[in-house]
């Protein structure tokens, strides 16, 4: 559903930060994407919808190039990704319920979107969503009033709204607790589950990341490290990714939890 | 040089250093500082004959304001008055209308690189010129009156509005507007959404300050002709109307007091 091809990025600076990049993601596959700070897996779900211009290399949604689409073309397809992100990226002083319908903003013409006045269908949608996230008292809250965990379920509705074919992750539980940090992941991927919606989740959190997903893929200075599921994530691979570390305590983490729950 | 070991410094005095290392240097610049200002203090030639004149001038002045006559130029007063507020309130309203476009394309982060140019360029021709100079030009193109006044408020208005109004977008959370931009909106709703929300209590509080800001200069642009209440205090003076004089001030003093206080209740609701 996703291609990704030799995509490849170098910023002005003159630094490579994704160096022919190759993948393939499935309808309804949650990949989580790992790799140490400066990684590119940031730029790559960025290149995938052109927040970032990718210098070469082809990102193909759906048989459609998106590389090559102009601005009009580029909204349209646009609205077929939904984006999560680290610290929420919620529009502070807007209400949550503002916040969740401006996922639309890419079927609604403008005057509709500076009046708020959205077509039924939408605004009952959101009310769906924020009830499916359990905010649904919260509607007429200025999204600054939120918990850190509220906020990430008002961006979870707010790009799930968009009722897109992608859902692109960049950290999302980089800024909560633990317990939290869960709860996010695991109503991301309940919902992609639901939607039959593939994702790309960067992480962080190797141990999360093997509680949930079905695939890893490791990302090291730009090039892809490892790809495959999470139980084949021995020590030897964090090491190729991370550099040398003890993993062991990392990876028996994820088996406690596991018995944990 | 020799490596630094924790033995050579242990039980050694520590001083700041100073921020000129050159001690010839650093006392040269002490020394000349002061002997300039006992020269340049030297070169005030004061004519006190001159002062003395004044002094009885500048306390009738004084005096004036403990009995300020509002009556007697009532009618001129309230017109002047009248005259600026309708000049700040015009000026004001029409300077923010024109700077928001302006401060947009100001702000390097949304706007492309000729755009920008051109933006700064205007906000900077207009903050370039004091009011007194550009109201100079306007009273000799559309005569006495406030017209010149309300043009000239409007024009510096842009320059103020506008060059803050652009550095307060270029300092928004990236990440809001981001977000915005992802979901598919066209550039006038990422505006709306990603960016108003962000700037929008700066500007209702700039606007207020510059507000008062208008009606202070309207005051001062009478002297030179552009109307208003500083065309009536103007003409007090010329006539030695201390007292009407006084009256006005005082008017004058009171507005911006109600206009600071108005501003700061404004500012609280919007945060």
């Amino acid at each position: 559903m996703l291609h990704i091809k030799k995509l490849t990025k170098r910023y002005p600076t003159g630094d490579l930060a994704l160096n022919a990049v190759d993948m393939e993601i499935p309808k309804g596959q949650v990949v989580a994407l790992i790799g140490p700070s400066g990684a590119g897996k940031s730029t790559l779900i960025r290149c995938v919808n052109r927040l970032v211009e990718p210098t070469s290399g082809e990102v193909i949604l759906k048989d459609q190039n998106i590389t090559s689409l102009g601005t009009r073309g580029l909204r349209t397809v646009r609205r077929k990704m939904g984006m999560i992100f680290q610290e929420y990226a919620l529009v502070e002083r807007l209400t949550v319920m503002e916040n969740v319908l401006s996922g639309r903003l890419g079927y609604v013409g403008f005057w509709r979107s500076l009046f708020r006045k959205y077509p039924q269908a939408d605004v009952d949608e959101a009310f769906r969503l924020l009830d499916r996230v359990g905010l649904l008292a919260m509607a007429d809250k200025r999204a600054d009033e939120l918990s850190g965990g509220q906020r990430q379920r008002v961006g979870i509705a707010r790009a799930l709204i968009q009722d897109p074919d992608l859902l692109l992750v960049d950290e999302p539980t980089a800024s909560l607790d633990p317990k939290t940090s869960r709860q996010i992941m695991r109503l991301i991927c309940e919902l992609c589950e639901e939607r039959e919606l593939a994702a790309i989740i960067n992480i962080h959190d190797v141990a999360l990341a093997q509680m949930f997903v079905q695939r890893v893929i490791g990302l090291k200075l730009g090039e892809l490290q490892f790809d495959g599921a999470p139980d084949q994530l021995t020590p030897g691979v964090l090491t190729s990714i991370y550099g040398e570390e003890d993993w062991e305590a990392t990876i028996e983490t994820v088996d406690d939890d596991e018995v944990g729950e | 040089m020799t490596a630094i070991t924790l033995d050579s410094k242990l039980g050694t005095a520590w001083k700041k250093p100073h921020s000129i290392k050159n001690p010839t240097l650093r006392w040269a610049l002490v020394i000349g500082s002061i002997v300039y200002l006992i020269l340049a203090v030297g070169s005030i030639d004061v004519n006190w004959n001159r002062v003395s004149e004044g002094l009885v001038r500048g306390w009738n002045f004084v005096v004036a304001f403990a009995n300020p006559d509002f009556v007697s130029r009532g009618t001129d007063i309230r017109e002047g008055l009248m005259e600026s507020l309708i000049m700040t309130i015009t000026s004001t309203v029409v300077g923010i209308l024109i700077s928001i476009p302006i401060g947009l394309g100001a702000a390097r982060n949304i706007s492309p690189l000729p755009v920008y140019i051109i933006c700064r360029g205007i906000v900077a021709l207009s903050r370039s010129l004091n009011e007194i100079i550009v109201a100079i030009l306007m009273v000799a193109i559309f005569g006495f009156g406030p017209l010149a006044g309300f043009i000239t408020l409007s024009f510096a208005t842009i320059g103020f509005l506008a060059k803050l109004l652009a550095e307060e977008i270029e300092d928004m959370d990236k990440a809001q507007a981001e977000a915005i931009k992802a979901t598919g909106s066209s550039w006038m709703q990422w505006i709306n959404y990603g960016v108003q929300p962000q700037i929008m209590p700066r500007l209702v509080g700039l606007s207020m300050y510059r507000l008062d800001i208008n009606f202070r200069e309207s005051a001062v642009l009478g002297l030179v002709g552009a109307g208003g209440i500083g065309a009536t205090l103007n003409t007090a003076f010329d006539r030695y109307e201390f007292d009407t004089a006084a009256a006005i001030l005082l008017i004058i003093i009171v507005t911006v007091m109600f206009l600071e206080y108005l501003s700061g209740i404004i500012r609280k609701r919007v945060q």
